[in-house]
């Protein structure tokens, strides 16, 4: 408080901090959409940082458990030997292991949305997608750690991709674009279910999807109608493309259909949760 | 300096269901000044506010803010309002600096300004010390005040604050004002809702006082009180068992109607000429009463409420106070 310091930055006076704050009203454009994506990713990446260790023990616990069990106790009665197995299943449970995952991410989301600071965000000028997509970008850092880890196990147990380390990445990347798709469909099942108990029926309702896939066996062993079901499951387009790209016997209709899925989850999704989450102010 | 008001409404209408949660409310309110919006729980201060900031869409009627319809230009009318919710919009798993550096790069400053302005409303707001805990550990006085220095961060013309001081300690409660007087005192334009009378009667210029949606006096706080009248006796006994005779003398001796109130021991009068209160005393005295406390203060806002609309100011089932 002293008399002639008022123009030094550094010992700035409580009273002159809020001058300094309130009294240059020159506002700022607002941000452009993929800065505002970005700063709400880094909001979501602090949240998951202050809870590594429940996270990790959260994305490993099951494809770690389902990679083992059907492998050891299921693989040989399944494909003859256990070896044989792994190079069919572990495809199968990346797919699996991140599909699963997208069930946290609208989770997540949802009681998110529940936190008073998500009222200040929607009075903010920015491009509002950005609170949700911010969130599920950093949730595809969650994925990776997810793929990665389970893909380690896997080669430690045996499993060897005729594509070599190429395949892999590439197989990688299928699965993290379709899982950003997929999870959409969470986004907007959080937005209309306020209560988080539903969590263990949708929970089981997602694993019967994915059981209802060819993750686990060929279609080809199945009765004729299940068969058509599972092999119109976009989830087993997405198995056999990423065991395509893994033994390097990928087809462009194999990549199209999975594609076509991706599309068709983001048009109907996307605009479907954003909707919701402006509608949810107004409930 | 400028004439055109901050907010204007005209038959403003919102209903949850069956309940008609904002009634058709007209507001003017001047740009530069602080008004008050009281009203119990469940009056539709908390929709009114939120429709005015573009998180909830009127039924009916209209309201603008500096001229720009909330529903039509809501993306302008978001560049000018800022809003701090009832329940802390901060975010808990952030830090106190975090949340402001969150918030500023939202509104479109860069990396650095966005430091810089964390920084130095961290500072305003006595935050410095703690501006690296997560908002978390800060206590109710301290997630206020972080919460209402994110408001005026993008230094908006316009500031909703939806009772800023409910639940807080006296002391938290004086800085919170002292913050809001200091905001106002550089042009910025606050509505603020409240329960309290004297929270409103101290810092707004205007009042508005709501119930069941609609709006039923405005005015001044001295317009305000001069028409409920501004001095009340409030005794607290010693044995409630005397209430009833309590109730008597007060009712003699002050010349006014004297209600029980909800606790069994005390009662309260309407507004009384507050030169007789001491010959109240006297005379409950004299009549053997035993007198815990005897105080002549403002009307409460239930003393308002039965003045100006006949009936107490009771709590309804609405579906205000629930988040949306």
């Amino acid at each position: 408080m002293s008399t002639a310091s008022a123009t030094t930055m550094t010992a700035t006076p409580p009273e002159t901090g809020l001058d300094a704050v309130l009294l240059a009203p020159e506002r700022p454009r607002p941000p452009h959409a993929l800065t505002a994506t970005l700063v709400l990713s880094w909001r979501a990446a602090i949240r998951v940082k202050n809870e590594a260790v429940e996270q990790l023990f959260d994305i490993l616990m099951m494809p770690v458990v389902f990679l083992l069990i059907f492998s050891y106790l299921f693989g040989g009665a399944f494909a003859g030997s256990v070896d044989n197995y792994l190079q069919f299943f572990l495809p199968g449970v990346l797919v699996m292991a991140a599909v699963m995952q997208t069930l946290a991410t609208g989770h997540t989301v949802s009681l998110d949305i529940a936190n008073g600071v998500f009222d200040r965000f929607r009075t903010m000028p920015f491009w509002q997608p950005a609170s949700l997509i911010g969130t599920m970008i950093t949730d595809l850092g969650r994925y990776l750690v997810t793929l990665v880890l389970t893909a380690a196990l896997g080669l430690a147990l045996g499993f060897r991709p005729d594509a070599g380390p190429a395949g892999m990445a590439l197989a990688i990347l299928l699965i993290l674009a379709f899982s950003f798709a997929f999870a959409w469909i969470f986004t907007t099942v959080g937005l209309l279910t306020r209560s988080p108990n539903t969590i263990q029926a949708q929970s089981m309702l997602l694993m019967t999807v994915v059981f209802c896939s060819n993750i686990f066996v060929d279609s080809r062993t199945m009765p004729v109608v299940i068969r058509t079901i599972v092999d119109a499951n976009p989830i087993s387009h997405l198995a056999t493309a990423v065991r395509g790209l893994v033994h390097g016997t990928v087809t462009t209709g194999q990549l199209g259909l999975v594609a076509l899925s991706i599309g068709l989850l983001l048009a109907v999704f996307g605009p479907l949760t954003m909707v919701l989450y402006r509608r949810r102010g107004n409930g | 300096m400028n004439s055109e008001p901050a907010i204007r409404t005209k038959d403003l209408r919102k209903s949850f269901g069956e309940t008609r949660a904002v009634d058709g409310i007209d507001l003017t309110v001047g740009s530069g000044t602080v008004y008050g919006v009281l009203g119990p729980n469940g009056a539709g201060k908390t929709t009114t506010i939120r429709m005015l900031a573009t998180l909830v869409r009127p039924d009916g009627g209209t309201a603008e803010v500096f001229g720009h319809d909330v529903v039509k230009q809501a993306r302008t009318v978001r560049q000018l309002v800022s809003l701090t919710g009832q329940f802390a919009s901060v975010d808990e798993g952030l830090t106190g600096h975090q949340n402001l550096v969150l918030l500023a790069r939202l509104t479109g400053y860069s990396r650095s300004a966005a430091r810089r302005r964390a920084a130095s409303l961290l500072a305003a707001f006595d935050l410095a010390d703690a501006a690296d805990r997560t908002a978390r550990t800060y206590s109710g006085g301290m997630r206020r005040r972080l919460d209402i220095a994110a408001s005026i961060l993008s230094a908006p013309r316009l500031i909703f604050l939806d009772e800023p001081t409910t639940g807080l300690d006296p002391r938290s409660r004086n800085q919170v004002w002292d913050t809001i007087r200091a905001v106002v005192a550089r042009g910025t334009t606050v509505l603020l809702t409240t329960q309290y009378l004297e929270e409103a009667d101290q810092l707004a210029d205007r009042i508005a006082v709501i119930d069941h949606g609609r709006l039923i006096a405005e005015g001044t706080p001295a317009e305000l009180k001069s028409s409920v009248g501004d001095r009340a006796v409030h005794v607290r006994l010693a044995d409630p068992t005397q209430r009833t005779r309590a109730e008597q003398v007060l009712t003699q001796v002050l010349g006014v109607s004297v209600r029980p109130a909800t606790d069994p021991a005390t009662l309260s009068s309407g507004a009384a000429d507050p030169a007789l209160a001491g010959q109240a005393l006297t005379a409950l005295t004299a009549a053997g009463v035993t007198v815990a406390t005897f105080a002549l203060g403002q009307p409460s806002l239930d003393e308002v409420f039965l003045t100006l609309t006949g009936h107490p100011a009771g709590e309804r089932s609405g579906s205000e106070e629930l988040v949306p």
